[in-house]
C-alpha cells in the first residue's frame, strides 16, 4: 500500500540544515499494523505527517496505491485526506465548539456529503466506539480517553483504508489507553491498515511489526 | 459543501467563540458608529451654517433710495426720487426674473397690550415678506395677501413680543396699541433668533400703508427682491436699475446684492464640506484600522483550526471559503450594529439640540457599511488564505 525510498524530510534551521527524516526505507501492506518508536525528536512524527499528507518529503519517493504522492496537486492530495487517510492526534484536535457527532461529522463535511446521511453515519461512528450516549455531548464534557474515542470515529468514519495514530495514548491513563488501543486493534482487525508512533513498548508489542528511529533514521526493524 | 453549510459552519464558529465574536462585532460597530454619528455632526453643522446664509438670503437683491457713490460735477444736482409703493407694484409684477417682493416701512413705536408696553422695531411690509425673508408662522397665519395700498390694522408678532406682552396667554385675536391705533393680532411667528446682530423675534409686522400712515411717511425704507437664483443675482440687478430708472427718469437708486455674503457662504460651504470628508476619512480609517487588526488576531488564533481542517480533508478553497463567510458575518453584523447604534447617537443628539439639523449623510453610510465589510473580508482573508496555503502539519503546530 505504501512505499518510501531514500525519504529525506529536512528543515532549515537559521544557517544549518537539520535532517528530520534520512534516508528512510520502508514498506507497508494493505491491513499491515506497524508501530514506529524512537525517543523524541527521532522523527517519529514526521514520517507519520508525510505518510498523512500533512507534509511533504524534501527528497526521495513516497508512493500510495501506486500513485505517486509528491507528483500530486492540492486538490489530490486533499482528497487523499479526505478519504484515504484517518488522522488520530496525541492531543485529540477536536474542535472545543462542536458536540462529538459534529466533530465526527466534520470529514464528511468537507467531503460533500447531504446533512441526513452525515448524521446516520456519525451515529453509526460514535456507536462503533461506544460513545452513542455521549453523541451530544462537547469535548470539554468528555473524558480524555472518550476524547480520543470521538477522534477514532472521526478518524473511520470516512472509511479510509489507512489509519495513522501519532501517541493516540500519550495524554491518556493505563485503563484509558488500553480502550483506545483495543478500538484501533479492532479497526486493524477490519482490515485499515494502521500506523502509530508511539514512545510506550508495551503498546508497540502489539503491533504486528515494529521500526525504531534514531536521529531520522530507521535504525531497527523487528 | 454548499453554500447553506458553509454558512451554516460558518456561523457556528462565531457562536462558538461568543467573546471573540463578540469583540470583533464590536469592533466593528464601533467604527461604523463612530463615521455614521461623526458625519452626522459634520453634515449637521454644514446644514446649520447653509440654514443660517439662506435665511439671509442669498438671492436678495435690497433696493435703497438714493445713489451711494462719490459724485463728481452733477450738474443739476442729486434729486433723487422717493421709492414708493408704486415702484413696489412694478418691480414685483414687471420683471420675470424676480419671484417675490417685499416692500419695507419701518419704524420704532411703543406696542401695548394686556396693561404691558414694549418699545420695538415695526415693520410695515405685505404677506410677500413672509417667503422673502422665510418667516415662519408659529400660530395663526401672516399678513393677508393682496393690495399693498389697502392698509388694514392686523399684525404679526414676534415671539418675543408675544411672550413680553402675553405671556403664555395666546394673543391670538387680542387687540394691541401700536402708538394711538389699534391693531388686531393675526398671527405669531416662530421663533427665529438673531441673525446679523438683528433680533428677529422681537418685531411686530403691520401692513405697509399702514405703517406709512403711522409714521407718517410717503416713501419705502427699501424693498425686498427676490429672484430665482444666486445666478441671475446680477441679471436681476441689472433689470431692477433699469425699471427704476425708467420710472424716475434717472437712476436714482442703489441695488445691493449680497454679493459679500454669498462669496463668503460658498467658501464657508467648500471649507465645511472639505472638512466633512476629512471627519469621514480618519474615522474611516480608524475603523478600518480596527477592523482589521481584529481579523488578524481572529484567524492568527486560528492556524491550529486551519490546520485540522486540512487534515481532515478540507481544500484550500473551502477553509477559505469558512474564513471568508464568517468574516462577511461577522462585519455585516458589526456594520448593521454600528449603524443602529450611530443612528440612535444622532437621534439623541437630535433630542437634546432640535435645532441642530444633525443627519448622517447616505453616502458616509455607504461608505463605511462598504469600508467594513471590505475590510473585514480581506483581512479576515488573506491570513486565512496564507494558513490554507501552508502544509497542515505547519498550522497544526503553529511552526
Amino acid at each position: 500500500m505504501i512505499e518510501l525510498g531514500d525519504l529525506w524530510r529536512t528543515y532549515r534551521v537559521g544557517d544549518s540544515e537539520v535532517h528530520a527524516l534520512r534516508e528512510v526505507e520502508l514498506e507497508i501492506a494493505r491491513g499491515d499494523f506497524l508501530a514506529v518508536v524512537g525517543p523524541s525528536g527521532s522523527g517519529k512524527s514526521t514520517l507519520l505527517n508525510i505518510l498523512g499528507c500533512l507534509d511533504r518529503p524534501t527528497a526521495g519517493r513516497y508512493a500510495f496505491d501506486g500513485r505517486d504522492v509528491a507528483a500530486m496537486g492540492d486538490a489530490e492530495r486533499t482528497r487523499l485526506r479526505q478519504s484515504e487517510i484517518g488522522f488520530v492526534f496525541q492531543f485529540f484536535h477536536l474542535l472545543a465548539r462542536l458536540t462529538a457527532q459534529g466533530n465526527v461529522e466534520l470529514p464528511m463535511l468537507f467531503a460533500g456529503i447531504a446533512r441526513s446521511e452525515r448524521r446516520r453515519r456519525a451515529a453509526a461512528a460514535l456507536d462503533a466506539v461506544g460513545l452513542s450516549d455521549r453523541a451530544h455531548h462537547r469535548p470539554d464534557q468528555l473524558s480524555g480517553g472518550q476524547r480520543q474515542r470521538v477522534a477514532i470515529a472521526r478518524a473511520v468514519v470516512m472509511d479510509p483504508g489507512l489509519i495513522l495514530a501519532d501517541e493516540p495514548t500519550g495524554n491518556l491513563d493505563r485503563a484509558s489507553a488500553a480502550e483506545v488501543m483495543d478500538l484501533l486493534g479492532e479497526m486493524n482487525r477490519a482490515g485499515r491498515t494502521l500506523v502509530l508512533v508511539t514512545h510506550d513498548p508495551e503498546i508497540a508489542a502489539r503491533a504486528r511489526r515494529r521500526v525504531r528511529m534514531d536521529d531520522g533514521a530507521i535504525v531497527e526493524r523487528t | 459543501m454548499g453554500f447553506v453549510e458553509l454558512v451554516r459552519f460558518a456561523i457556528g464558529a462565531l457562536r462558538g467563540h461568543r467573546l471573540r465574536t463578540a469583540l470583533s462585532v464590536a469592533g466593528v460597530a464601533v467604527g461604523i458608529a463612530a463615521v455614521v454619528s461623526l458625519t452626522a455632526l459634520g453634515e449637521g453643522a454644514r446644514q446649520y451654517v447653509v440654514q443660517e446664509f439662506s435665511s439671509l438670503g442669498t438671492n436678495l437683491l435690497i433696493v435703497i433710495p438714493g445713489r451711494v457713490e462719490t459724485t463728481g460735477m452733477l450738474p443739476f444736482g442729486g434729486t433723487t426720487n422717493d421709492l414708493t409703493l408704486e415702484d413696489y407694484r412694478a418691480l414685483a409684477s414687471r420683471i420675470p426674473l424676480v419671484v417675490a417682493a417685499a416692500p419695507l416701512a419701518t419704524g420704532t413705536e411703543v406696542v401695548r397690550a394686556a396693561g404691558r408696553s414694549r418699545s420695538v422695531p415695526i415693520m410695515g411690509t405685505t404677506a410677500d415678506l413672509a417667503r422673502v425673508r422665510r418667516l415662519e408662522v408659529a400660530s395663526g397665519r401672516y399678513l393677508t395677501p393682496g393690495d399693498p395700498d389697502r392698509g388694514g390694522s392686523e399684525v404679526v408678532l414676534g415671539s418675543k413680543v408675544a411672550r413680553e406682552l402675553f405671556g403664555a396667554a395666546s394673543p391670538l385675536g387680542q387687540v394691541v396699541r401700536i402708538g394711538d391705533w389699534r391693531f388686531r393680532v393675526v398671527g405669531v411667528l416662530a421663533p427665529r433668533g438673531h441673525s446679523l446682530g438683528f433680533d428677529f423675534d422681537d418685531i411686530v409686522y403691520v401692513p405697509v400703508r399702514t405703517a406709512m400712515r403711522m409714521f407718517n411717511r410717503a416713501s419705502l425704507f427699501r424693498i425686498l427682491v427676490e429672484v430665482r437664483s444666486e445666478r441671475e443675482l446680477r441679471q436681476g440687478k441689472q433689470a431692477v436699475l433699469d425699471l427704476l430708472a425708467a420710472r424716475h427718469r434717472v437712476e436714482d437708486v442703489t441695488v445691493i446684492t449680497q454679493d459679500a455674503v454669498v462669496s463668503t457662504f460658498n467658501s464657508v460651504f467648500d471649507v465645511l464640506t472639505l472638512a466633512l470628508v476629512a471627519i469621514a476619512s480618519v474615522s474611516l480609517t480608524v475603523a478600518g484600522v480596527g477592523i482589521m487588526n481584529v481579523m488578524l488576531v481572529a484567524v492568527a488564533e486560528r492556524r491550529r483550526e486551519i490546520g485540522l481542517l486540512k487534515a481532515l480533508g478540507a481544500s484550500t478553497r473551502q477553509v477559505l471559503g469558512v474564513f471568508i463567510a464568517e468574516a462577511s458575518v461577522l462585519s455585516s453584523l458589526g456594520g448593521l450594529i454600528g449603524l443602529a447604534a450611530g443612528w440612535l447617537a444622532v437621534r439623541a443628539f437630535v433630542q437634546v439640540y432640535p435645532t441642530f439639523p444633525a443627519a448622517a449623510p447616505s453616502w458616509a453610510v455607504a461608505a463605511s457599511l462598504a469600508v467594513a465589510v471590505g475590510v473585514g473580508i480581506v483581512f479576515g482573508a488573506v491570513p486565512a488564505r496564507r494558513a490554507a496555503r501552508l502544509d497542515p502539519v505547519q498550522a497544526l503546530v503553529g511552526r
